[in-house]
């Protein structure tokens, strides 16, 4: 069985159709992409599975359980990671906060033990602190940790947006253009990256992403999509030798 | 300047950074102890008004500065507190049992009342809370026969197992029951800080939308927020009613709501100073400024809206050129000594940092 299992999903907004009946699987362990066009629905098969949105029809299965049933904050305590388009951080705490806020599902104290900071908050804190640190480790955070996120670069703030789903400990990682605006460097760097959290963590990775050159390097199947309907699905290579998905991105007459 | 080895987990997880921190904080504890030796009764009792006021701005202060939630009713709260402990005290329970069940008491009724005000944001948000300051006037009235309406009531003399405390026969007594209050409230408030839930409060203030995306979930930590705020709220209101000596519908007016969180903004917002700092602002303004009546020469004539207008006036000034509060003046100049002579009249400017990748480009 899929890890993620998306069936006829349709989502409407008025009158416009931002995803039209779009299914597809993502099987454990791989690294799967979502392309497509500017407002193809990409984010918004993101939202879905966030449960920030709900879909007028259509059902999503995560392992095992059928995600429309719950809450968004439920979503997280399946495994379900993820990263924003727009970086979404805590700006006015420190990276370590951050991360540790990504902690938060593994929360096993209650308001009165953590009033009075019993023995058993200050064990977990530590746990999370480890689990945290192991995170920071790789990907190479230290500088940055006790740094508030306000006065940190760009490319630091992406990076720190990863780290904090990894944090979770997810078994499924969305990835919300993870690349968009990282220079030449960043962006290999977070190749490797993908390819470890894969390989080392066995972290499943959906991702949505323009950087072909990324998407080729990373990723076992790409699905593209055009006006929230799906075009093709296959390897890199196929989706991009695939007359309909250049007919999307270039017009008519081009290939 | 001092530097931290840290050696384990548990230095960033400790109340005090280093021994020096825990050494000061014992000074000011001692010190605070020590008070109703070396100061007269009246300014002990301006001192006692200071620690009520913190705790009901420690009380705001969560709801406000960690969880970014602005209220203006929280001088309904206040007079909730007060009333129920007097009401309790009235029907016969110590006041061992009253005082405690008043927090508790006000915070559920916050938390219940902060269900319909989860939706609102912002300035939407302090404008329904600032109908139950409103409110609570009318409330106090046609509840007559409980409250004393117009009326009032006056609070009796604290009986902890036949231990007496008086605000005006043993100021001292009840100094020090407002100084245990404050430092029991300001170390749940620092545990809170450290812990899962403190963080909860915090992601919530600074995005909602992925705080839910990692598992918190938003509407019952404002619920909690609201509910400790609340509850400490309805602690200060108690002790405040005692200070007052007499409390009717008018004791807890929208004046009181809005100073409060004009004096947690002076402050310094989301930090635990801040509230202290706001308190000395708020109880001491008053004074300071009948002192310097005095000493211009016209003491005797009133001047309607002189104390509203000096303190609109100082939180202008503070939203403008120190949006940090006293606190971030406070901050600015120990770093300012710490480093002597190396500090740089730039370096606290906010400016961005930028990677060597990016200044290539």
């Amino acid at each position: 069985m899929s890890l993620l299992e998306i069936k006829n999903a349709t989502l409407k907004f008025g009158g416009v159709t931002a995803v039209n009946d779009l299914s597809f699987s993502v099987e454990e362990g791989e690294v799967y992409a979502l392309v497509g066009p500017n407002g193809a629905g990409k984010s918004t098969v993101f939202n879905l599975i966030s449960r920030f949105y709900d879909p007028v029809n259509g059902s999503i299965n995560f392992d095992g359980h059928d995600l429309l049933a719950e809450p968004p904050e439920r979503v997280a305590d399946f495994g379900i990671a993820r990263t924003f388009q727009n970086i979404e951080l805590f700006d006015n705490a420190s990276v370590l906060q951050n991360l540790l806020v990504g902690r938060h599902r593994h929360r096993k104290t209650n308001l009165l033990q953590e009033m009075f900071f019993t023995p058993k908050v200050r064990r977990e804190e530590i746990a999370h602190r480890e689990a945290v640190e192991e995170v920071i480790d790789f990907l190479d955070l230290q500088p940055y940790r006790n740094k508030m996120i306000a006065g940190l670069p760009y490319g630091v703030r992406k990076i720190v947006e990863l780290a904090r789903a990894l944090a979770s400990g997810p078994k499924l990682l969305l990835l919300d253009e993870p690349a968009s605006g990282l220079s030449v460097e960043e962006t290999q760097d977070l190749r490797w990256w993908i390819d470890d959290i894969r390989k080392q963590m066995r972290i499943t990775v959906l991702m949505v992403e323009h950087d072909m050159g990324l998407v080729s390097g990373v990723c076992d199947r790409v699905l593209a999509l055009a006006d929230g309907a799906k075009l093709a699905e296959g390897t890199p290579a196929e989706v991009q030798a695939n007359p309909a998905v250049i007919e999307a991105y270039l017009g008519v007459g081009a290939a | 300047m001092r530097i931290h080895f840290k050696t384990s987990y548990n230095h960033d997880i400790r109340l005090f950074e280093d021994r020096f921190t825990l050494l000061k904080y014992a000074v000011l504890l001692a010190f605070a102890i020590s008070l109703p030796f070396l100061i007269g009764d009246f300014y002990l009792g301006e001192t006692t008004n200071v620690l009520i006021w913190a705790i009901a701005g420690l009380g705001l202060m969560l709801l406000t500065g960690q969880t970014g939630q602005v209220s203006l009713g929280h001088a309904a709260f206040l007079a909730l507190g007060c009333y129920i402990n007097l009401i309790l005290l009235d029907k016969g329970v110590p006041f061992i049992v009253s005082f405690p069940l008043a927090g508790v008491l006000t915070g559920v009724i916050g938390t219940i009342i902060a269900i319909p005000a989860l939706r609102l944001h912002g300035i939407y948000l302090a404008i329904a809370t600032m109908t139950l300051s409103i409110l609570a006037d009318d409330i106090i009235v046609l509840t007559e026969p409980w409250t004393g309406g117009v009326m009032g009531m006056f609070p009796p003399t604290i009986d902890i197992f036949g231990f007496e405390i008086e605000r005006w026969t043993t100021p001292d007594r009840f100094y020090y029951l407002v100084l245990a209050v404050t430092v029991a409230c300001t170390l749940f408030y620092r545990n809170l800080l450290r812990s899962p839930l403190g963080r909860a409060f915090a992601a919530v203030r600074d995005s909602e939308v992925s705080a839910a995306a990692m598992g918190v979930h938003i509407s019952r930590t404002k619920m909690t927020a609201f509910g400790i705020s609340c509850a400490i709220t309805g602690l200060a209101g108690a002790l405040m009613g005692y200070f007052s000596g007499m409390v009717n519908n008018e004791t807890f007016s929208v004046v009181i709501s809005i100073q409060l969180l004009m004096m947690i903004v002076i402050g310094g917002l989301g930090t635990i100073h801040g509230a202290f700092f706001g308190a000395f602002m708020v109880a001491f303004l008053p004074q300071g400024l009948s002192i310097a009546k005095d000493w211009v020469g016209s003491g005797s004539v009133a001047i309607p809206g002189l104390e509203t207008g000096v303190f609109g006036m100082i939180l202008i000034l503070f939203i403008l050129f120190e949006p940090q509060g006293i606190y971030g003046r406070w901050v600015k100049t120990r770093i300012w000594f710490e480093l002597f002579p190396f500090a740089r009249k730039d370096m606290f400017k906010r400016q961005k940092s930028y990677l060597k990748t990016e200044r290539l480009r």
